[in-house]
């Protein structure tokens, strides 16, 4: 039993529309704050490409034009950072992870995303597929800006956001779940925002 | 990258308030009583936990100001339109328990080690407090690595730990720079942190330094390029963003 507070009221911020919407523990935000734990890198599009791989093999490799030459969504989605921010209804645009993950033979289970600066995040095969992750370019209407991720993120919106790698690059198909970036510092392993899911063993 | 990882489950327990130190006009140390510490390293942060009398729960993350080894304190500034920071910078009282769940991170820590690479401390605003855990660790510890401590602050008023800070030397420089108001006489930097600014006061790369640099966002995003500009290898440069700007 948590210990009361003296004097402390809290600004309930619930209003219609946004009952059910804020996970235990978050408070929504209007910002979109920035957290990352190095430096923002800046890969010329020309450089840029987007792989998959398994092991040490790239299976499927798309540079920039290629992958804008896909067909496109725009999402709207809530969004959780296990900082505690959640902010409600962003609008993003990108390719379904269905749409690249099908052109790809394989049977893995869980893939590592992996980033240019060198950051990773794993993630069950289960949750980039079926309409639930999308490669990202596009946030609220224009170029997704450097400092959240530009050119391209992974959006992951049901787990907490940083399994939704800020400028990644690929994905590594595993056949076992293998701790990325923070997970290895003691962040979750899968990172549920709504069985508040922010540190191992939550 | 070493192996920092917080193992086990993290449980909330409540801490006593066991002293309130005021640093500026918007700024206050909280130390506390924690019954079960298991340790941290600096760098860290914690988690706080308020509760109001209808259940009604806020949580935030805060750094650890205080080094390792020494009793738990995190620094905590005030922003206006916040829900929890006003309640523990104005309301909190001497006795007063809070809950707390911690240590959290294990990037953006410092331990003096026997190859040690100059230190190169870059701060904006309160983005200092886990700085100024490195700082008192360093000292604590013996450690005699060349360090260099860049501080931004708006005017002098708000530096915060400024007497403490002013207390360094035997390898610590203490650099300011006041960025809206300046103090008739100063002789300090003035303005931004920038690339000129980090030119001037920042190891050369060639010495093969290590930079922690904290603040806000905007703050965090120029320093950082400054150093990558400087030639500082990416995994050189740890950066820790508060996310506020201007958020609760």
């Amino acid at each position: 039993m948590s210990p009361v507070s003296r004097g402390f009221h809290g600004r309930r911020r619930e209003t219609p529309g946004q009952s059910g919407r804020v996970p235990p523990g978050q408070y929504l935000t209007t910002d979109f704050p920035v957290l990352s734990a190095g430096p923002t890198p800046h890969t010329p599009l020309g450089e840029w490409t987007f792989s998959i791989r398994q092991g040490r093999d790239v299976t499927r490799s798309w540079s920039w034009a290629e992958i804008q030459a896909l067909p496109a969504e725009t999402i709207t989605v809530d969004i959780h950072c296990v900082t505690r921010w959640s902010k409600l209804d962003t609008m993003w645009a990108g390719v379904s992870m269905d749409t690249l993950l099908g052109q790809v033979e394989h049977s893995a289970g869980y893939v590592l995303a992996f980033s240019d600066g060198g950051y990773t995040t794993n993630l069950p095969i289960a949750d980039v597929s079926d309409g639930k992750a999308w490669l990202a370019f596009s946030y609220d209407g224009g170029p997704l800006p450097a400092e959240h991720g530009g050119p391209a993120r992974l959006l992951v919106p049901h787990l907490y956001f940083w399994k939704s790698a800020k400028w990644v690059r690929g994905l590594e198909l595993l056949d076992h779940d293998e701790p990325g970036f923070w997970e290895t510092y003691g962040y979750n392993m899968y990172g549920d925002p709504w069985r508040e899911q922010r540190y191992a063993g939550d | 990258m070493a192996g920092t990882a917080v193992r086990g489950r993290l449980t909330w327990q409540t801490a006593t308030v066991s002293s309130l130190t005021r640093e500026t006009p918007s700024v206050c140390t909280i130390a506390l009583d924690v019954p079960h510490w298991g340790g941290h390293q600096a760098g860290q942060h914690l988690d706080v936990r308020l509760t109001a009398d209808d259940g009604y729960q806020a949580e935030r993350e805060y750094s650890i100001a205080a080094a390792p080894g020494e009793p738990v304190a995190i620094t905590v500034e005030r922003l206006d339109d916040g829900e929890v920071s006003p309640y523990l910078t104005d309301d909190l009282r001497t006795g007063d328990e809070l809950e707390i769940r911690g240590p959290v991170g294990g990037y953006f820590v410092w331990e003096a080690g026997p190859h040690d690479r100059p230190l190169l401390l870059v701060a904006g605003g309160s983005g200092i407090v886990p700085l100024r855990a490195i700082l008192r660790h360093r000292q604590r510890t013996g450690a005699t690595v060349p360090t260099r401590l860049l501080y931004s602050a708006r005017s002098l008023a708000d530096v915060i730990y400024r007497e403490e800070l002013g207390q360094y030397h035997d390898g610590v420089q203490v650099s300011y720079t006041l960025t809206r108001s300046q103090p008739p006489g100063w002789t300090g930097h003035t303005g931004r942190v920038d690339a000129a600014l980090l030119a001037e006061v920042a190891w050369p790369a060639s010495q093969d330094p290590v930079a922690y640099v904290c603040g806000p966002t905007n703050f965090v995003e120029a320093a950082a390029a400054g150093l990558i500009g400087l030639s500082y290898p990416d995994q050189r440069v740890k950066t820790e963003r508060f996310g506020g700007t201007g958020g609760p």
